[in-house]
């Protein structure tokens, strides 16, 4: 049998770890506070199923017990260990297609302009998006002979970090929007994975940031890409980050939020753009 | 309705296939090897043929060869599913004229992208 009928990440059949209603508002505390994510209730599922790898870790049975844990304060690395099982990492290779064509016609020109290109990856997960703008610029260098943009790509999960930074996938993963092309000339098989080319790698910095309580990252960027993060913030937190993303965004520069989100009726900083439909650039600009 | 040709000579994977490309919106017919399939597709030319490696009777790569040699005006949409996960395998496909390709095992996240990539999904 040679076809995976069930995705990793989707909850199992087996019986989910008890947790009782105090665990349950400790764990969305903890989340809250660290990352601004609401845990709604449509989304009380994902602690059952998140959470589950972190228990089996630990020898525990229950998520009531790894509340136990996180409350008498021994440990002092399993608040990060349970918030980035709970963050939500799902990512692809060129997730929405035809935006990364719109940001190459946004950013067309920019160089000349302005000199080189920034660009912020804000909620970078596992490194997928940074790796196709990545890939998408080098390849039009090759025929515009511009110099590709140098790519900030933060995260707050520093486990998303590691793996990102190491930029091995596999076969899921990496079948996952990239086309078949493109992985032959941009990745190298080891063993069952495949590996991005280090030419790659040289145009992204990964950090790790946390978009709620820090301030962005120092200088300001043509583009940044803060796809499906704001959804799962509170309207309050959602203001908090849209002035941060407003403050870093050069005069002219664009913003990319997720293909379900917009900046309509939640921000008065940002508008859509006249000439590039989907994307946002500042109010008056 | 889009069309997809099923080619695999393991009846399991023609049945999950099936299922997943149905779900996609996709009317979806049968073949067991390369010789059945070049058959159906001289019959009415699908839009999508999703294509094993290694069959009896006839090869998915003599398959390819002989359909893009064939007269067929419309060009199918070839994405090649295989346990041939090889750098070599993947270059000799895109060569022979495949569009796409698919490493075995498989999910449905992995065959709708793909679909996308091609332009069918």
């Amino acid at each position: 049998m040679s076809v995976r009928t069930t995705a990793p990440c989707r909850p199992d059949a087996s019986p989910a770890p008890a947790c009782s209603a105090n665990a349950l508002a400790v764990l969305s505390t903890l989340l809250e506070v660290r990352t601004g994510q609401q845990l709604a209730s449509y989304r009380s599922w994902r602690l059952d199923t998140a959470l589950k790898p972190l228990l089996r870790a630990r020898g525990l049975e229950t998520l009531d017990q790894l509340v136990v844990q996180l409350l008498d304060g021994q440990d002092k690395t399993i608040g990060d260990r349970i918030v980035d099982a709970l963050v939500n990492g799902e990512t692809s290779f060129f997730r929405d297609q035809p935006v990364f064509d719109l940001i190459a016609e946004g950013l067309s020109g920019v160089e000349r302009r302005r000199g080189r290109t920034r660009i912020w990856c804000a909620g970078c997960a596992t490194g997928q998006e940074p790796l196709s703008l990545a890939m998408m610029f080098a390849e039009r260098a090759e025929s515009s002979g511009e110099t590709p943009p140098d790519i900030v790509a933060t995260d707050i999960s520093e486990a998303s970090l590691a793996r990102a930074r190491a930029a091995r996938y596999n076969q899921f993963e990496i079948q996952r929007g990239l086309p078949i092309r493109r992985m032959m000339r941009w990745f190298t098989a080891d063993e069952a994975d495949w590996v991005a080319q280090p030419q790659l790698l040289r145009m992204i910095q990964y950090r790790r940031l946390n978009l709620v309580a820090e301030g962005p990252p120092a200088g300001r960027f043509d583009a940044i890409l803060c796809r499906n993060v704001l959804l799962y913030l509170s309207p309050a937190t959602k203001a908090q980050v849209f002035a941060r993303l407003a403050s870093a965004l050069a005069p002219g520069g664009l913003l990319v939020l997720g293909a379900g989100e917009t900046v309509i009726g939640q921000t008065g900083l940002f508008e859509p753009s006249k000439t590039l439909r989907g994307l946002y650039v500042r109010t008056g600009a | 309705m889009k069309t997809c040709l099923v080619v695999d000579d393991s009846k399991v994977i023609r049945k999950v296939a099936r299922h997943i490309l149905e779900t996609l919106d996709f009317s979806v017919r049968e073949a067991c090897d390369g010789r059945e399939a070049l058959d159906a597709c001289l019959e009415s030319a699908p839009d999508v043929i999703l294509l094993d490696w290694n069959m009896p009777v006839m090869s998915g790569m003599e398959f390819l060869q002989a359909l893009r040699a064939s007269d067929i005006a419309s060009r199918p949409k070839v994405v090649f599913c295989t346990t041939e996960n090889g750098m070599s395998y993947i270059r000799a496909a895109i060569e022979a004229g495949a569009d796409e390709y698919v490493m075995k095992p498989f999910d449905r996240d992995t065959l709708e992208s793909k679909l996308q990539i091609v332009g069918l999904a």
